[in-house]
């Protein structure tokens, strides 16, 4: 079934990779094992705040079958890990300081042994008072989850503040004050946390592992066992979902050290779903305090915003997270006076860390319930009261960053306008049945792409003409599902005129590709399609000029590539490209391209580590949502029946991986709206399987509409911007406006589980 | 214990524990890693294979019950050919993001189409709510599955 057609942008193009998916062919981390192999497992606290007295594992290495039971007193090298700030234990040594942490690791012949292991494996820990509130945690006395941290419970703050004084809040003819709270999400990506190691003959050690950043990995891995970066190689599959749950160290560094005592044997690790769920990180929960003031025509005026993002135990990527929300924490409007201010906390809670919306999802939820609120007291129409203070090209946003990008706000607000769902709301409110509230909810999103300005958003792409006469992508950034892996192999394709079958893909590893950032906010195709551009362009021109030399032509004008082969169209001859790839040397063969993406100038936040962390962005996407939900008033259960997505991303290079994204992306948000009520009690895990934990299943959501608006954005790969996360932005609030307006009141903490949405109901009525 | 069944069409014999789960069967003896595990507690559908036509959760199943039976997983679901409709709709439709649930789902919507030769939308949506997608939103799924029921027609 491979497509014998040479892609072309803007064209649907079946990726690549879904051929060997559905025939069960492609080999997820999950799917490595092995002759001789290893089982490695963790010990877990399970508690969440404890000082560790005492680990005794001689009971567990006389289990039969097991190889090696290790502790923090094996690391060779430093035992702590991290992405920003290096504070996690890979095995803990001092304090547990959440219920996941891990104790002992065990290697063992067979699934059953380490089972058993594990049991065996006794744990002297005195239990410390927890903290499991970010404001608690930031009260005096709290308790501490890192004493050594010079900021107590506070992993970083973020502030910035643009216009007047508090003075300007006299000038508002409205002010809506709200506070609202966003739970943990869990990412429940269907190949839970895996990989397999091996040390090579040579002393190398290989990880496979489910991973979003091989080349970061491997400079995390490198300390904790002592070694230099470049004796480890991590190769990184297709991973099986990764929603930035994989963004960081999962099993890499418990692996390497695995792999270190087991002789030169394969191990593996795979979390089961219920470790997953307590060792994994989830998307931090959010207290989201607003104060908005608008003049009477709705013009905004002034926002005051305090965020307070539980990141669990450990950064991970928490500070990042807490800045992103900062930076869009006033949403994609015009705002002249702003107090934009957050805090990332420290607490015994599970850890927090990156989730496809990064910190834009919770303070979209906010600030679009704040929009409607503003609304309704002014009496304005939702869309209007939103097109009024859009962005635009060239203003300002909330942290005051002159938008320089392309800006499609408004086109997406005026789509959204003239749609029948929105023109004929009221009819389909009122065709409502007996005991069913129906309402229409909005809202307008916009999402950042790349670091930031700090951090270097590079990816060197590479590209190769085989001696076989085939094109070689090195894909640099990982593909976790999103399809950007076949959209490499579109890109070079329809640069070099080469169809999929003419075509080869290196997956991301670090001893093969060039390192190229982590598969996240939403830079992959941006990023890497740019280097890409500049590599199969050079390849291009290469391969043209050697032939033209070759066929004696005027020049490289009088050829062309096509699928397998150089034409000279002026007289019809052809040259193999297997034979052409001869005729150039291996330096030749191959061409490089780095590319790095644009950084915002402004310095809206005085405190270095807050830039550090990412703020601000120059590139943005944008959108509008719309959300039809009927409520039933026995239960309060609320149904969504119709969805309809208008996204500025920029131009669509394939229709069918877009549309991917942003029915993903809805649905993730649907299951964040409405069903995923995450519970956690004092730091332990009450909802840890999908029967306790509900994520959205096929019956469970509408058909989606989604709708592109194209505006070139003129440093993207063929005018591309991001699209992998601003779609999961606004589910939350366009359901809850819509609940709201079917209610007559709104819900302020989150998920809109059934009994949240009664109790509205029942305190209305 | 000596246990005998058909896989993807081949007779075969194997010693096995009666009380191995299929899925770790299918998986690590077998080498038949097309079939997933997501859950190991029957709430995802990842682990879907076909025995006597029907689907099952091979995470739920011990090896002993597999004796004497008909077990197709996704990789003995295509013809000689390499072709089988639901999954070439699979592909054409984008039904495929990560792809950890796609053999799964594909092997429950051939079931599906089995019992139900020309469902409606919302027929499929309930055929398919045992098995979890977290990537796709299920709206190409449901799509591939019409359009497999169109070839299959045509």
């Amino acid at each position: 079934m491979p497509d014998d057609r040479i892609p072309q942008i803007g064209v649907v193009f079946p990726r690549t990779d879904a051929l060997t998916k559905v025939r069960g062919e492609e080999r997820f981390a999950a799917d490595y094992y092995g002759r001789d192999l290893v089982w490695a497992g963790v010990k877990r606290a399970g508690i969440p705040h404890a000082r560790l007295k005492s680990l005794d594992v001689d009971q567990a290495r006389q289990v039969p079958g097991v190889i090696a039971v290790l502790t923090h007193r094996d690391i060779p090298g430093e035992n702590r890990q991290g992405v920003v700030r290096k504070d996690q234990p890979v095995l803990v040594d001092d304090k547990v300081r959440h219920a996941g942490d891990a104790l002992a690791l065990v290697l063992a012949e067979s699934k059953s042994a380490l089972a058993a292991a594990l049991k065996c494996i006794m744990c002297e820990l005195e239990p410390l008072p927890g903290v499991f509130d970010p404001e608690q945690a930031l009260a005096d006395g709290a308790p501490l989850v890192h004493e050594d941290n010079p900021e107590g419970n506070i992993l970083l703050k973020a502030e910035v503040k643009t216009g007047g004084d508090e003075s300007v809040w006299d000038e508002c003819a409205a002010v809506i004050e709200a506070c609202f709270e966003t739970p943990h999400q869990e990412h429940c990506f269907l190949e839970t946390e895996s990989g397999w190691a091996k040390v090579e003959p040579d002393g190398k050690i290989v990880i496979v592992a489910s991973t979003q950043a091989p080349f970061r990995d491997r400079t995390e891995v490198a300390p904790v066992l002592g070694q230099d970066p470049t004796s480890i190689r991590v190769i990184a599959p297709y991973t099986g979902g990764a929603f930035g749950g994989k963004d960081g160290i999962t099993v890499q560094s418990l692996l390497g050290l695995a792999a270190l005592h087991a002789q030169g044997r394969p191990v593996k690790m795979w979390w089961d779903r219920e470790e997953s769920f307590v060792a994994g990180t989830k998307r931090h929960p959010a207290r989201m305090y607003y104060r908005l003031g608008a003049k009477t025509d709705g013009t905004l005026h002034a926002i005051d915003v305090r965020l307070y993002l539980d990141t669990g135990p450990y950064d991970h990527l928490g500070g990042a997270v807490m800045t992103q929300a900062v930076e869009h924490s006033g949403g994609p409007y015009r705002i002249p006076h702003a107090r934009l201010r957050g805090w990332s906390v420290y607490t015994n809670n599970p850890i927090g860390g990156a989730f496809r919306g990064f910190g834009v999802v919770q303070v979209t939820a906010a600030m679009e319930q704040m929009m409607d609120l503003l609304a309704v007291k002014l009496g304005l129409d939702p869309v209007q009261l939103r097109l009024k203070n859009a962005v635009r090209c060239g203003d300002k946003n909330c942290v005051g960053v002159t938008l320089t990008g392309s800006a499609g706000l408004e086109e997406c607000l005026e789509k959204m306008a003239r749609h029948p769902y929105w023109q004929n709301r009221q009819i389909w409110i009122q065709a409502a049945g007996s005991l069913k509230r129906r309402g229409v909810g909005l809202a307008a999103v916009m999402h950042a792409m790349g670091y930031g300005t700090v951090v270097p958003d590079v990816a060197n792409a590479q590209v190769e003409l085989t001696l076989e006469g085939k094109i070689r992508v090195y894909s640099g950034v990982v593909d976790m599902g999103q399809g950007n892996a076949a959209t490499n192999l579109q890109i070079a394709g329809s640069i070099l005129g080469q169809a999929p079958g003419q075509m080869e893909l290196v997956q991301p590893d670090t001893d093969r590709t060039l390192p190229s950032g982590s598969a996240s906010a939403s830079r992959c195709t941006y990023t890497f399609g740019n280097a890409l551009i500049g590599a199969a362009q050079a390849l291009k021109e290469r391969i043209l000029q050697r032939a033209s030399d070759l066929l004696m032509a005027a020049g490289p004008d009088e050829l062309v590539l096509v699928s397998g082969l150089v034409r000279r169209v002026t007289t019809g001859q052809d040259i193999p490209l297997a034979v052409l790839a001869k005729w150039l040397t291996d330096t030749e063969r191959i061409a490089v391209y780095r590319f790095r993406a644009p950084v915002a100038q402004e310095r809206p936040a005085k405190d270095e580590q807050v830039r550090l962390h990412g703020l601000p962005h120059c590139i943005f996407s944008y959108g509008a949502h719309l959300a039809m939900v009927e409520v039933d008033e026995l239960t309060g259960a609320v149904e969504v029946q119709g969805y309809l997505a208008i996204t500025d991303s920029g131009r669509v290079l394939n229709p069918q991986t877009y549309e991917q994204q942003i029915h993903g992306g809805i649905v993730q948000g649907l299951g964040y709206a409405l069903s995923e009520d995450f519970r956690v009690a004092d730091g332990r895990i009450q909802t840890s399987d999908l029967a306790t934990y509900i994520i959205p299943t096929a019956m469970d959501v509408p058909e989606m509409l989604s709708i592109p608006v194209e505006i070139n954005e003129p440093t993207g790969p063929f005018g591309l911007k991001g699209v992998g996360e601003v779609a999961m932005n606004g589910p939350l609030p366009a359901v809850a406006n819509a609940v709201a307006a079917a209610c007559g009141g709104r819900c302020f903490s989150f998920p809109l589980t059934s009994e949240r949405v009664l109790q509205v109901m029942t305190f209305e009525s | 214990m000596k246990i005998n069944f058909i896989l993807n069409g081949r007779e075969i014999e194997l010693t096995a524990p009666s009380d191995v789960r299929v899925v770790d069967l299918l998986r690590e003896e077998l080498e038949l890693t097309g079939t997933k595990e997501s859950c190991g507690s029957g709430e995802c559908g990842s682990c879907t294979i076909l025995v006597d036509g029907q689907s099952r959760l091979s995470c739920l199943m011990l090896a002993a019950q597999l004796q004497g039976r008909e077990v197709t997983t996704i990789e003995g679901l295509a013809d000689d050919a390499g072709r089988h409709p639901v999954q070439e709709a699979f592909v054409q439709a984008g039904a495929v993001q990560c792809g950890f649930c796609t053999p799964g789902m594909v092997l429950a919507a051939v079931d599906l189409l089995d019992r139900r030769p020309d469902p409606s939308r919302s027929e499929i949506r309930e055929g398919l709510s045992g098995n979890l997608c977290r990537c796709t939103g299920y709206q190409k799924i449901v799509d591939a599955v019409e359009m497999a029921v169109h070839r299959e027609e045509g």
